[in-house]
């Protein structure tokens, strides 16, 4: 597709994957190790995938070192002898373009030679096409390498020259000839392609080679979200693999691009000026890594040095780091952002092979030591089969953790020695304690400034400043430190529909992480977030000195007025400041603001080269005469005019600004550039607010603290739903869609930001200052200082206009009481209307007619089928309530759905009367309440929450008032305890991930289509191709409007798109990918009218979701207070006496969906189609409605909305078969089979089975047959056990129900016992191992998430998130990774060993026993939520007695023994983790039994 | 927002009324000043909606949730600058609004609405006793030398001469009465407005700089033209004083009267002043009032007050039901309306239609009149046979408006008549005739007092937009 027609960008795909290495610590170059290279990859094949073709992977390959045997031989073969091994380099390209006479060659040899070295001649590489699928033989390359003489200078000078060799020959090539040099090196080579790993040795014969040896080979499968495939993205890149996503990269890239012009190495003298531009553009983020990461090596830094810059460790909050490793990357922070996201990355420079992970542990990283001296590090563990008993040490990546492998000198490095010489390398500490500076110790300042020229009221008209900003987010923020929260959708208009004059921050909307990276939990996993910021210069890069960190530290980056003006009086010595005004004269009329902010850039060049190492942008002085440039437009112009100057890190941009109020428009101007912000007329507001006591007694210096943090904690969320744990590496890395804003104004100020529907330009925006200049200095003395009323977030009949209003809802509520059409139509007649027109993108579309008679047309009847109603949970929703819909939905053959809260299993059999209270889509959230195997049988379809509309990237809480009895049995909690679901699902941290779960739910219930739910953003098409290629059976596209229980206002208001765009982007993706037939396409987010299904369908949906116009119909008025628990019309309540006030049935529903389906025929026969299937996909038949005569949406351009693609020959543009889910080949089947006697007769049935890391949840599709039969009961216990030996793949024992007990003697890899419903696990290493078991790894990262009963015992340690969500397992381990008990509701976990950091953390029930002996637990648990006491009571002692017995019991545990030998003497050692939500509701209940018995 | 389950625990308290032992023998403000206390529990059933249908039914779009919560937070001097926000005079529609609001209310859809009317009603009087009430005259510099004319000193005409003051506007009212307030001042009783409020009101707006002229009956002095010449813009807000008649025999009977000849003595004989042509009264009387409803009940009121004999209020159409129909919700029920005139006496009959009156001495002495009954198709007709009289000493005619006064200016003016014999607007409010605005009762015919001050407002809005080419005046 050509970029600017349609809606798909290549910039936003997305990849991860499986990777590997298998090094000889002895630096032995054998055949074996290449081999066994292969094999890793062959076995993490499933991690990888395949698009529309299922025989074209994604790309693989390896990278080994540079076999000299091999080369010289076939070298001679050709003619030419190599120089002696080091000497020379090989270069391996992918040239395109080769048919049409145009290849390297020439170019090549002339680059070579003017940088002295000398070129040999090329090699064509032997191939075998027929071993790759149709897809990637279409755009393969010609494949040659070539051979480059060394004539002077020393190894490394070689492997320089060979790096500006190459990047020459990029520059030179890139469009001509379309040559891509995949390796040039001297001492490593990669092979790599459009492949499958087991591709990959059948199509370069090379790799077969008896003389093809090596003692490092480095793997990489990869799963990408488009099949669009290119053979250059494949890793290896030249150094490292990587597997998960660089989530800040366009502010890296940025950053790189600021810094270049500072850039300065002795070792490469001039050829710097060569490399330019370091990251090159249009690459994937691994692949910018990958420039950025050589770069940093070549100019002189260690490879594992040059890795702990770029993925440092969580060292900002975690006082348990010691100091020197602490000042190291305190040190570096001032040199360089973190490239900040989920990573696993394994390096190699030939030499030392090494891997890390991000500070957050988000991608999995096992390694084995074998006793020949072997290191095997891989995504999974068993990726190599090796014998239990070669292998010395079992272990895992820790988050931030390293591991290396030096060949030279035959070490293998853990963590700790690998970076103890880098903190030594320098005085780091000193030069802290010299350099730095915090904001606290600067001398105290007061601004003496000029006064403001006018009123604080004139002001806040000035800047747009209404009612709402005071009542519903100022004053909150400012009383309980926290940002608002809100309920329901958002109905206004995009701010470029708006009548209202918007603020430029409305115009931009906030990325979010879904399904390729995840996000974060800010307040469980604060520990690894940073708000923390600093002001200064940045020097060279590749220098270190104390100048480096001679700056300013900042908390976070709200800064007081004195605060400012300490920064203000730190005077040339430490770092200059300059305060540019951003105002312009009113009266300069037309291009006023344009001409200032021209001149703004120039000032701000010439003070940066004359030294200011601060830059104060400040719209102070506002007046009759003087209106503001927006904050962000100067802030975000200056940034880039400065990135383009190459000089940007010679300063820090402060904006002081009257305009910055709320949590968004602090993360605009902080991803735009600025450092920080004092936002003067935020607190001046306050302070007056405090003043007149409309704070609640709060008084201003407390309102001023409270919102400070209160903006912080909001910050935290908005980077922490996008993945990013760091404000510093948030700072300028755009991540924003601007929706309304033209490409001018785009290409300009804010570069690189998607912005596809065009919109208004830089007069509209100075209009809409102006228009609330006039409003503040026009001279109209109207009775009272009132401000507007705003009516963002309620409705006022002055303010913004909102869709559901009181012209809307009562005439919806009289149409279904009284079943009239007529009425109904009096409803949909409105959003015909101008004003409402202008709402909505859909607003702006008209239809091609071409009638047809109405009777032709397919009947309500069946288009009904094809409404669902939207996730919306029992507990957010009254049961009266949720019944009602999912009543309704079953008469009419559509389906309900339960939200992320469970079931109550009476709904799964019909009632007396016939109808049936189920919910035929089962929804599958990150929380996992009431996820039971009977849960996910009783599905017609399984729905994986990735991301809700309201506020995508983020999890949500059920405060405890709200759990009543009944929510508490489903949810499996505590009543009256509180419960939390988590950002992220904690078993999808990228792409294969996803895969994995939906193969999990496809076991557990073959017969349910999966469904994956995602929120429309910019890319979401390419993630929802990726989705696809995973083996979802169907995809939602939400909306940014959705509803909501509760959500932050500001994600409500400014996260996500409308869902044109995301359909239309996600339709031309699937089907310019081949791969829009294998699913269905639904979208939701405000539908209410036949004409926005109509719409919907033409842009591509065929299914359709609808929450909040079903509620209306059964009363809701839209209050807005779900959040409250106070709805008067008893829908969103558990109010037993609101519940009362109910009064919806199943009759107004499906009057509603009728009268729907009514309107959906009749667009459809004016259009001329007569059955929906014809309809879908056809966004020809859509037009922007002629003369738009509003003065902002006349700029809007749809068509990149309505650009329609070519589906490839024989595919559909709608569903048209199903996916390929491979179930056949799952070892379940053979399970089930064996056990058909337990399963028909309730016979005992046990038997042993080998088992390896490509068997894949593994008793899953048993235990679904077992729920399906039996239900919740399941079998009695010992009904069925399997004895099984080897290392299991991902997802072992997932969903296992009662009276299953699996065993396992080996180790296994992520998520075992997902979801345990009843079910026991076993897992013991092999007796014959030869590492010890309790210091080793048994089990992987995220064992029993979600697990609602049952029991698990593991001999040795668990990973990171051992027993996330746990509600109800008990269990046995022997030591955890971080974050242990996350989250956990119930059950009762026993920790045998040590624990990593952060456990407990959101942890509201059950109970957790650890075994403190080394005394660092109180240190290491996360005491927000819980308390630790002795385990003294007698029921403890016996409850974890009796569960060390039975570790024993399964496991033959060294450990259990050890401890039950010396139980009395052990006991004190022991810690309970008592959840102190939980301690509290029980007294409660003991005080009430009291009493009742008193 | 206050407090989220406030109307969970407390129940909507009817306003505080004097007995009506006492309210019968003056004619003083019905109704008590409530507690404090109360009306700070009041006002915390306010829901604080998402759609505030209180505030979009109400004409005036008070923010009325918003003052509701100042008002429970005990924030009453903010209160009163959100009330002035969208009111110029709270006042009078917190004693006289029948309070569209409050059938809005989302409470009223299953339980009882907020007390709006009295909140509104406390926050200004509160406003009034600490002297937070000052006139507050546009600064000169904002003059803008513009010169608008206001004819009629209604509430529509109040409200547009202060807007349009504000706006730095010379503003110049005319009253063909010798007082200002149009039937604030002559048409409503006192027991439900006392005139002090009004001539309060009206000395603010003098301080702030708008000029009255009484006794200036717009076409004879000053004259149309003159009127035209001097002034830049004119606001027509004359009102709907046009009382239906009932042509029936024995109209003509003295003893018969529209009930706004009846209103307008009473006020003037209330206020001590001298009454012109011949005086009605109800005194000792039987007395029939034919309406059902406002004006009908202010008849009522005076003549309890005066000490009539009897008194029977007839209406045409059937009983309204006590309840609203659960469709209504929003809008304006169709219920019966007791108002305190109500509780104090008096018989009420309904489905009555009038056939002739009959009397001796040209004074009537009898009215005749058949029971009705309402057809499918909604028209009320009379049932043949149940023919009945009743005698009568006064008839008060209180069966609607047909429109403004068709006098001199208007005729001068010719801006044509629309079918319900309001002047028709153009555009929003303007008129045939450029400059010419026209707001209120003249426009969209008798109405509710907040309706007038609504259109005085917006009205104003687009005068300023046609003097100036903008407005930044709300409306």
């Amino acid at each position: 597709m050509t970029l600017g027609t349609g809606l798909y960008d290549p910039t936003y795909e997305h990849d991860a994957c499986g990777l590997g290495f298998v090094v000889r610590v002895d630096g032995r170059r054998t055949r074996e190790t290449v081999e066994e290279g292969l094999e890793v990859l062959r076995n993490l094949e499933h991690r990888g995938t395949s698009g529309s073709d299922p025989e074209t992977g994604d790309g693989a390959g390896i990278l080994t070192q540079i076999p000299d045997a091999f080369f010289r031989r076939e070298a001679r073969d050709l003619g030419v002898e190599l120089p002696p091994a080091g000497f020379y380099g090989v270069g391996v390209l992918f040239e395109y373009g080769v048919e049409e006479g145009r290849d390297c060659e020439g170019r090549l040899e002339q680059i070579v030679a003017e940088e002295g070295q000398r070129f040999l001649g090329f090699r064509d590489v032997p191939i075998e096409p027929g071993a790759v699928g149709r897809l990637a033989r279409k755009v393969m390359p010609r494949i040659r390498q070539f051979f480059v003489e060394r004539r002077n200078g020393d190894g490394d000078g070689f492997e320089r020259k060979l790096y500006v060799i190459r990047r020459r020959l990029h520059d030179a090539v890139q469009d001509t000839h379309g040559g891509y040099v995949v390796s040039l090196s001297s001492r490593t080579i990669v092979y790599k392609g459009l492949l499958k790993g087991q591709q990959l040795p059948r199509f370069y014969p090379d790799l077969g080679d008896p003389a093809f040896a090596s003692a490092i080979a480095l793997v990489h499968e990869r799963f990408s979200t488009n099949t669009l495939g290119s053979w250059e993205l494949a890793h290896p890149y030249r150094y490292v693999v990587h597997n998960g996503e660089i989530n800040t990269l366009r502010g890296n890239i940025n950053w790189m691009r600021a810094r270049e012009s500072r850039l300065e190495s002795p070792l490469f003298g001039d050829d710097m000026k060569k490399l330019s531009p370091i990251i090159q553009p249009g690459q994937s983020d691994s692949a910018s890594f990958d420039n950025a990461l050589e770069l940093l090596y070549l100019a002189g830094r260690s490879l594992p040095h040059a890795v702990a810059m770029m993925i440092p460790e969580a060292w900002e909050n975690d006082d348990l780091m010691e100091e020197q490793r602490r000042a190291f990357y305190q040190y570096h922070s001032a040199l360089m952002e973190p490239w900040d996201g989920p990573a696993a990355i394994a390096f190699t420079d030939g030499r030392v092979v090494g891997a890390t992970l991000d500070r957050n542990g988000l991608r999995p990283a096992r390694y084995s030591v074998t006793k020949d001296g072997r290191v095997i590090m891989a995504s999974e563990d068993g990726a190599l089969r090796i014998p239990a008993e070669d292998v010395v040490e079992r272990w895992r990546l820790r988050p931030g953790r390293m591991l290396l492998v030096d060949t030279e000198r035959h070490e293998l490095l853990h963590d700790e020695d690998v970076k103890r010489p880098l903190f030594r390398r320098r005085p780091y500490r000193k030069w802290l304690r010299e350099g730095e500076i915090h904001l606290n110790e600067l001398p105290d300042a007061t601004p003496d400034g000029r006064p403001e020229p006018s009123s604080l009221f004139e002001r806040q008209l000035a800047f747009g400043y209404t009612i709402e900003d005071l009542r519903i987010l100022l004053s909150p923020m400012a009383q309980n430190g926290k940002e608002p929260d809100g309920s329901m959708g958002t109905d206004t208009p995009l701010a470029v529909l708006s009548e209202k004059p918007q603020l430029l921050f409305s115009y931009f909307k906030q990325h979010f992480a879904q399904v390729t990276n995840p996000p974060i939990d800010p307040l469980r996993e604060e520990l690894v977030m940073s708000l923390k910021m600093s002001l200064g210069p940045e020097e060279n890069l590749f220098d270190e000195t104390p100048e480096h960190c001679r700056r300013v530290l900042i908390d976070q980056p709200v800064l007081t007025a004195d605060e400012l003006e300490k920064i203000r009086r730190l005077g040339s010595e430490r770092a200059a400041t300059s305060t540019l005004s951003t105002l312009f004269a009113v009266s300069t009329g037309e291009r006023g603001m344009e001409e200032a902010l021209h001149k703004l850039c120039e000032k701000a060049e010439s003070a940066v080269r004359g030294g200011s190492a601060v830059l104060v942008l400040s719209d102070r002085g506002v007046s009759v005469e003087q209106a503001a440039i927006p904050s962000l437009l100067a802030t975000a112009a200056v940034h880039h005019y400065l990135v383009r100057a190459g000089i940007r890190t010679g300063t820090t941009l402060v904006v002081e600004t009257a305009e910055a109020r709320e949590v968004h428009h602090f993360a605009l101007l902080v991803g735009y550039g600025a450092t920080a912000v004092n936002p003067y007329l935020a607190f001046e507001t306050l302070e007056e607010m405090a003043g007149s006591d409309l704070l609640e007694g709060v008084g201003v210096e407390e309102a001023r603290k409270n919102y400070v943090k209160a903006i912080g904690k909001g910050l935290l969320k908005v980077i922490s739903k996008m993945g990013i744990s760091t404000l510093f590496s948030y700072c300028g890395a755009q991540i924003f869609e601007a929706v309304g804003l033209n490409q001018e104004v785009i290409d300009r100020y804010f570069t690189g930001t998607a912005s596809r529907v065009g919109g208004v330009g830089l007069e509209e925006i100075e209009r809409e200052v102006l228009e609330r200049h006039r409003r503040a200095f026009g001279g109209v003395e109207d009775g009272p200082e009132e401000l507007e009323v705003g009516g963002e977030y309620q409705l006022r009949m002055q303010g913004q206009y909102h869709q559901w209003n009181q012209t809307t809802i009562p005439p919806l509520q009289r149409a279904v009481k009284t079943g009239s059409f007529e009425t109904f139509r009096e409803f949909t007649r409105h959003f015909d209307e101008q004003s409402a027109r202008f709402a909505t993108l859909r607003g702006l579309f008209e239809f091609e007619e071409n009638p047809i008679p109405l009777d032709g047309v397919e009947p309500a009847s069946e288009i009904v089928k094809r409404f669902t109603t939207g996730a919306m949970s029992l507990g957010s929703l009254s049961r009266e309530a949720h019944e009602t819909l999912a009543v309704a939905m079953n008469r009419i053959g559509g389906k309900s759905n339960t939200g992320e809260g469970g079931e109550d299993p009476v709904r799964f059999t019909p009632d007396e009367n016939g109808d049936s209270r189920r919910s035929a889509i089962k929804q599958v959230a990150s929380g996992r309440f009431g996820v039971t195997t009977e849960y996910l049988v009783n599905a017609d379809q399984l729905q994986i929450k990735m991301a809700q509309g309201s506020k995508p990237g983020e999890g949500g809480q059920l405060p405890g008032h709200k759990i009543s009895e009944y929510i508490a049995k489903i949810r499996y909690s505590t009543p009256g305890v509180g419960l939390i679901s988590p950002p992220p699902h904690h078993d999808i941290y990228s792409i294969e991930d996803l895969a994995q779960l939906i193969h999990d739910l496809k076991n557990a219930n073959p017969a349910a289509r999966i469904s994956v739910k995602l929120v429309a953003e910019v890319g979401v098409g390419t993630v929802a191709a990726g989705v696809a290629k995973a083996k979802a059976d169907h995809i939602t596209i939400s909306g940014h409007d959705g509803g909501t229980g509760a959500s932050p206002l500001s994600s409500i208001k400014h996260a996500g798109l409308p869902w044109e765009l995301g359909i239309a982007e996600t339709q031309q993706v699937l089907v310019e990918n081949g791969l829009r037939g294998r699913v269905i396409l639904q979208t939701d987010g405000q539908l209410k009218t036949g004409r926005d299904v109509t719409v919907a369908a033409l842009l591509g949906a065929e299914d359709f979701a609808f929450s909040t116009a079903p509620l209306v119909a059964t009363g809701c008025i839209m209050m807005r207070v779900c959040h409250l628990n106070t709805c008067p019309v008893g829908i969103a309540t558990q109010d037993p006496e609101l519940r009362k006030r109910f009064t919806g049935t199943p009759e107004h529903v499906i009057n509603y969906f009728f009268f729907v389906a009514q309107e959906v025929r009749e667009y459809m026969a004016k259009m001329g189609f007569r059955s929906f299937e014809e309809m879908i996909g056809r966004a020809d038949r859509l037009r922007m409605r002629e003369a738009v005569e509003h003065w902002k949406a006349r700029g809007v351009d749809l068509s990149a909305i309505l650009h329609r693609v070519e589906a490839p020959e024989g595919e559909e543009i709608h569903h048209s078969r199903s996916q390929d889910h491979n179930l056949e080949k799952s070892m379940d089947n053979e399970l089930i089979e064996k056990c058909l006697p337990a399963l028909e007769r309730n016979e005992q049935v046990h038997f042993s089975h080998p088992i390896f890391n490509t068997n894949r949840t593994v008793g899953g599709m048993l235990s679904g047959e077992i729920a399906r039969r039996y239900g919740g009961e399941g079998l009695p216990d010992g009904t069925i056990r399997i004895d099984f030996k080897g290392v299991a793949g991902q997802s072992f024992g997932a969903w296992a129900t009662k009276g299953l007990t699996l065993t396992l003697e080996g180790t296994t890899n992520d998520y075992v016992g997902k979801g345990l419903s009843g079910g026991r696990l076993a897992v013991f290493p092999s007796k014959v191992a030869a590492y010890e078991p309790e210091k080793s790894i048994v089990v992987g990262n995220v064992a029993l998430y979600g697990a609602t009963a049952g029991e698990a015992y593991f001999r040795g340690f668990a990973g990171e998130r051992f027993a996330v969500r746990n509600s109800g397992a008990h269990t046995v381990v022997e030591g955890v990774g971080d974050h242990g008990c996350e989250y956990m509701t119930g059950g009762v976990v026993v920790v045998l060993g040590p624990t990593g950091r952060n456990f407990a953390a959101g942890m509201s029930g059950g109970a957790a026993f650890v075994l403190d002996e080394e005394d660092d637990f109180e240190k290491l648990c996360n005491r927000d939520m819980v308390s630790l006491e002795a385990v003294e009571s007698d029921e403890d002692v016996a409850l974890l007695r009796g569960m060390v017995e039975r570790h024993l019991e399964w496991t033959y545990s060294a450990v259990a023994e050890r401890v039950l030998e010396n139980f009395e003497e052990l006991l004190p050692r022991f810690v309970k983790v008592m959840p102190n939500d939980l301690k509290r509701v029980l007294r409660e209940r003991q005080e009430a039994e009291l009493e009742a018995v008193g | 927002m206050g407090d989220p389950k406030g109307f969970l625990k407390i129940e909507r308290k009817p306003t505080p009324k004097r007995t009506v032992e006492e309210r019968l023998q003056d004619y003083r403000y019905v109704y008590k000043p409530w507690p404090e206390e109360d009306l700070k529990g009041q006002a915390s059933r306010c829901m604080d909606c998402g759609v505030p249908f209180c505030n979009t039914g109400c004409p005036l779009g008070n923010l009325i949730p918003d003052w509701n919560d100042l008002v429970y937070k005990d924030h009453w001097r903010q209160a009163i600058d959100r009330l002035h926000a969208t009111n110029n005079f709270p006042e009078f529609t917190g004693m006289l609004c029948p309070a569209p609001c409050e059938a809005a209310c989302v409470l009223s859809i299953n339980d009882k609405p907020v007390t709006i009317k009295e909140i509104e009603l406390s926050i200004i009087n509160r406003a009034f006793e600490e002297g937070w009430v000052t006139p507050k005259p546009p600064p000169p510099e904002i003059r803008t030398g513009k010169r608008v004319a206001v004819v009629g000193s209604g509430p529509a005409g109040l409200a547009a001469a202060q807007q349009l003051n504000w706006a730095g506007h010379s503003v110049v009212v005319f009253e063909k009465d010798d007082r200002i307030g149009g039937l604030l001042m002559y048409g409503i009783p006192d027991y439900k407005i006392e005139k002090w409020v009004v001539d309060r009101r009206v000395a603010l707006m003098e301080e702030e700089g708008v000029e009255f002229r009484t006794n200036a009956y717009v076409g004879y002095d000053p004259t149309t033209e003159e009127l035209k010449g001097e002034f830049d813009a004119i606001i027509l807000a004359v009102g709907a004083l046009q009382g239906r008649n009932l042509p029936v025999p024995g109209r003509e009977l003295d003893g018969v009267h529209l009930a706004m000849d009846y209103l307008v003595q009473q006020n003037r004989r209330v206020a001590g002043l001298p009454v012109e042509g011949e005086e009605i009264r109800a005194r000792g009387k039987n007395v029939v009032i034919l309406g059902g409803g406002d004006t009908s009940a202010d008849c009522l009121g005076n003549a309890h007050r005066e000490g009539c004999a009897s008194v029977r209020v007839l209406t045409h159409g059937p009983k309204p039901p006590d309840h609203p129909g659960t469709l209504e919700w929003p809008d304006w029920p169709f219920i019966l309306r007791t108002y305190p005139a109500h509780e104090e006496g008096g018989e009420r009959a309904f489905s009555v239609a009038v056939t002739g009156f009959s009397g001796s001495d040209h004074h009537v002495e009898k009215m005749h009149a058949v029971h009705t009954k309402r057809t499918t198709e909604g028209k009320t007709e009379p049932i043949p046979g149940t023919d009945f009289e009743i005698e009568t000493d006064l008839v008060l005619l209180a069966i609607g408006f047909t429109g403004p006064v068709r006098d001199k200016f208007l005729e001068d003016l010719n801006l044509g008549y629309t079918e319900r014999g309001a002047i028709p607007a153009v555009s929003g409010f303007g008129t045939s005739e450029p400059g010419a605005f026209v707001a209120g009762d003249a426009k969209r015919g008798a109405s509710l007092i907040v309706w007038a001050i609504a259109e005085g407002r917006k009205a104003a809005r687009q005068a300023d937009e046609y003097l100036m080419g903008r407005s930044l005046l709300p409306g």
